[in-house]
């Protein structure tokens, strides 16, 4: 299909799609300006949300190693003690890209917040849980040992499943908040994860958690300030460096894998030469990236050598472009759906315009509103409650055209402060915010047609 | 619209609010002073035990902190995202530097909370134990400094100030009622921090031990320290309270029902009050005789006064999510004329039917109802729409018209509802599905569960009657 074949498809698609308007209120900074904190702000957030992922992973994995080679285990250890600090960290960092999305995507985010609502909302317990058990798991390593060990593994396990839902959970939102002509066929999360690429997104996703939290570790603990000899005496410096330095890399080289099946199983709708511009060059860089990183595990070095920082750069710049490469794709998918909700949020603010110039003038908004008042009109306070010759809620015109016979100011002061008379009815509410004119219109209507009711019509 | 029927939206977000205050109050703001204080206090007198009694409620404090209260408190804004999107996306946008800000308050507020436990064996020796309780100094304000900033936003909704009329930040932060609430969380929150730590030391401390003696009595005399401050607060947002909530409400209905919710309120504030104050006294003069079970006691009362005070403060701001700017179920005050003459339906996103005809009365009513009233009213459930007609009209086939001229005209007299912002044969519409409800109870999906109402060409046929 050519690219205008495509683009028509779309405006069907979307010309099917109710279109919603947008918040009456101007953005408090620019557009570009929210883009981009975004755009930075998040991935501050993702790269923490990749060491907490990343290291729960790695610490349940090599537990399950220690499990016969007791050295693995005490690495899983120290590895467990990182995610404390880096799974909080992912919290509270993540509020920010979260305010700048609701501002900047308002409509598309709110909208596919909705439709997977159960599961959106369930983020608060399970990271909630996933916590818990994480220091559960962390300040239990010591004490749970011989016959609990099992039940320690599980622990870990569990909170690291819980930290792999989450993330799936976000992706559905951020993939289906591009998708508005998909909207209509959403019926709940898990049918939101047909929307898309959600799973191919996902593999990206956690392979780059394995891949930082590689890169991080390395550097960890090869740092020359670790106290190594006493924490964990069965590694050397330079083993553990190789170690993670050999995740980073495979895992980074299954990434050429995962990236182009991202890429490929985009939809259509916001693939343009520019996310090209953007991801090509971080590839480029990714495959020097590569290199680094295979000679650095070459480099039987016992510490962290000064091409650390290079790799940590090169890494960043892989990521930055990654992310603009995502920031293109949304702004073209969104583009036209975004004008929409620009031209329909102007043609109902006109609308409302209009409607206030009328107001303005002394008319009503519309014909409805406008007329002489009357007794009957007024009434329309009062029928909620009071029927003409039956009880409702209140007793009926007939009996209260009985009682204030000849005495419609009767009517109006007990309609201004009205007490609790009888037990069969809730208290009837003040009528003062009508003012007496009011009250004394809709008094004689209530006596003249009590009374009509009263006499039989014969 | 996402909807949760039974258990009802508010409540969702009263759970999770809920959650995160009763964290919040007693574990953090009056917390991380107390806890401060007796790092600092050991310090002074070179006495270890007032520093590994800090340090354990401190691990406490930091386990619950950073996961159920840092969650709760971004679940508040899931939440309030999810059901008042139009509410929140609002408030965002004015109050995007404020909520920036907390933004990073609560980031240092996280990093220090960590830091400080981490590094408190690390950083025991000399100088460094200085450098430890300025830590915990700092957490401190930062904690109550969060707090100062979200009120002002709670306060914003509420907020009978002029920013309608000027739309500054100055004029939405500084209503009437700002200073008084803030004055009353604070105080109280010291107190209920004491009643927590005094709980605690019964599991930290020694039973018998003369080091729980003095525990005991310390922690009391803070708790008493605390109280005075706290009823003088307690009583001045009393008094600020009707006042705000005469600027919003004058009519009868309200007021009674009101004047009984008021008079509860400082009942409970009465009892509570004298309860901790009992017992912080008995824990002052005699420490030994106050088992830890009977503290629950006050700590409860308590925890239901917190509670209480939230349900005022989110009564007052009603009608309104956005104080004279937009109504709680996200219709702007601007809009509603154009919506009670052209029909809320006609301007809707997502609803099946755009107009009211007499085929489709009940459709159109459960569309209506989803825009209108599904922001705070169940069917069956919560602050449910048949348990309010029922009280009304009792439990036979209630009158339709009778019906009609309430869902016009309730807001007058029930001045914490909106106005229904409808066209006539909306109300009719309305009205019928509601009747309908009342003849067949069914349970309501939010969009999160069914299909998002499609247009009318593929509509599915929906529960006709």
């Amino acid at each position: 299909m050519g690219p205008v074949a495509i683009n028509s498809l779309m405006c069907l698609a979307l010309a099917q799609t109710p279109v919603p308007r947008d918040i009456d209120l101007p953005l408090p900074i620019g557009d570009w300006q929210l883009k981009f904190l975004l755009v930075v702000l998040f991935l501050v957030h993702i790269l923490f949300v990749n060491l907490m992922v990343g290291g729960s992973i790695l610490a349940v994995v090599f537990e399950l190693v220690g499990l016969n080679r007791s050295k693995y285990d005490s690495l899983a250890k120290r590895i467990a003690e990182t995610i404390t600090v880096n799974k909080s960290l992912a919290v509270v960092l993540g509020v920010g890209p979260l305010l700048c999305i609701n501002l900047v995507y308002t409509i598309h985010f709110y909208s596919a917040n909705a439709l997977t609502g159960y599961a959106w909302i369930s983020i608060v317990p399970l990271v909630i849980v996933a916590f818990l058990l994480t220091y559960l798991h962390k300040y239990t390593w010591d004490k749970w040992r011989g016959p609990y060990k099992n039940l320690h593994v599980i622990v870990g396990g569990a909170a690291a499943f819980l930290f792999l839902c989450v993330p799936l959970i976000f992706l559905a939102n951020i993939n289906l908040m591009l998708f508005p002509a998909k909207w209509v066929e959403v019926e709940g999360f898990f049918s939101s994860l047909r929307v898309g690429n959600v799973f191919p997104r996902y593999f990206h996703f956690l392979a780059a958690s394995l891949a930082i939290t590689g890169l991080f570790l390395a550097g960890w603990f090869g740092r020359r300030s670790y106290p190594g000899g006493s924490h964990l005496a069965d590694f050397t410096g330079g083993e553990l460096r190789g170690l993670f330095y050999r995740v980073a890399f495979y895992v980074t080289l299954a990434q050429l894998v995962f990236g182009p099946l991202l890429l490929f199983t985009l939809p259509y709708e916001g693939v343009n030469g520019l996310l090209f511009a953007a991801i090509l060059p971080g590839v480029a860089v990714a495959l020097v990236l590569l290199y680094f990183l295979r000679r650095e595990i070459r480099a039987e070095r016992k510490r962290l050598g000064p091409a650390y920082l290079g790799i940590c750069l090169l890494f960043t710049l892989t990521v930055v472009a990654m992310a603009t490469g995502r920031h293109v794709y949304r702004e073209s998918s969104l583009a036209k759906h975004k004008t929409m909700i620009e031209d329909e949020t102007a043609r109902f603010r006109s609308i409302e315009f209009a409607a206030h110039m009328r107001i303005d003038a002394g008319y009503g908004a519309g014909e409805m509103l406008g007329g002489a008042l009357t007794g009957e009109k007024v009434f329309r306070n009062c029928a909620a409650c009071h029927a003409v010759n039956r009880v409702l809620a209140a007793p009926s015109l007939v009996e209260v055209s009985s009682i204030y016979r000849d005495n419609p100011e009767g009517i109006v002061n007990w309609a201004k402060a009205p007490g609790k008379k009888r037990p069969e009815f809730a208290p009837m509410p003040s009528f003062a915010h009508l003012g007496d004119d009011q009250l004394r219109l809709v008094a004689e209507y209530i006596l003249k047609t009590g009374e009509t009711a009263r006499i039989p019509p014969d | 619209m996402f909807f949760l029927d039974y258990v009802g939206n508010r409540l969702l977000i009263a759970v999770i609010g809920g959650i995160h205050v009763f964290i919040n109050h007693p574990l953090a703001v009056g917390a991380y002073p107390l806890v401060a204080l007796m790092e600092y206090w050991g310090f002074r007198r070179k006495d270890a035990e007032w520093d590994t009694l800090a340090y354990r409620i401190t691990f406490v404090l930091f386990i619950i902190t950073t996961s159920v209260g840092a969650l709760t408190g971004v679940g508040i804004w899931l939440s309030t995202a999810l059901i008042a999107p139009f509410g929140i996306g609002s408030l965002l946008r004015v109050f995007f530097w404020a909520w920036f800000t907390e933004w990073l308050v609560f980031i240092s507020e996280v990093i220090l909370v960590v830091i400080y436990y981490l590094t408190w064996k690390r950083w025991s020796a000399g100088g460094w134990k200085k450098v430890h309780i300025g830590v915990g100094v700092l957490l401190s304000i930062c904690s109550l400094l969060t707090m100062v900033i979200i009120v002002a936003i709670l306060g914003f909704m509420m907020g009978s100030g002029s920013w309608p009329a000027d739309r500054s930040l100055f004029s939405a932060v500084f209503n009437p009622l700002y200073i008084p609430q803030l004055a009353f969380r604070t105080t109280y929150a010291m107190m209920l921090a004491g009643l927590c730590a005094w709980f605690l030391i019964f599991f930290f401390t020694q039973k018998r031990s003369e080091f729980r003696r003095r525990a005991v009595r310390c922690v009391s005399i803070w708790i008493l320290a605390w109280a005075a401050p706290f009823v003088g607060a307690a009583v001045w947002y009393w008094n600020k309270v009707p006042a705000v909530m005469q600027a919003n409400v004058d009519v009868g209905l309200l007021t009674q029902r009101f004047m009984n919710w008021h008079e509860t309120f400082a009942l409970i504030i009465a009892a509570a009050v004298a309860l901790i104050v009992i017992a912080a006294v008995i824990g002052a003069a005699r420490p030994r005789l106050v088992p830890g079970v009977v503290l629950l006691i006050p700590f409860v009362m308590g925890l239901w006064l917190l509670g209480h005070f939230e349900r005022v403060r989110e009564f007052v701001r009603k009608p309104y999510v956005i104080a004279d700017y937009m109504y709680s179920n996200g219709v702007r005050v601007a809009e509603l004329p154009v919506f009670q003459r052209d029909g809320v339906l006609t301007y809707a996103t997502y609803v099946s039917n755009r107009t009211v005809t007499s085929g489709n009365m009940v459709a159109a009513g459960r569309d209506v109802f989803m825009v209108t009233c599904s922001r705070c009213h169940t069917s069956y459930g919560v602050n449910g729409m048949m348990s309010k007609f029922t009280n009304l009209y009792g439990r036979e086939p209630w009158d339709a018209d009778a019906m009609v001229a309430f869902v016009h005209t309730m807001h007058t007299t029930r001045t914490f509802m909106p106005p229904f912002p409808g066209n006539d044969k909306e109300a009719e519409a309305l009205v019928a599905y509601l009747k309908h409800l009342q003849a067949s109870p069914e349970l309501i999906l939010g969009a999160q569960a069914d299909w998002l109402p499609k247009p009318q060409a593929q509509q599915k046929p929906s529960g006709g009657s």
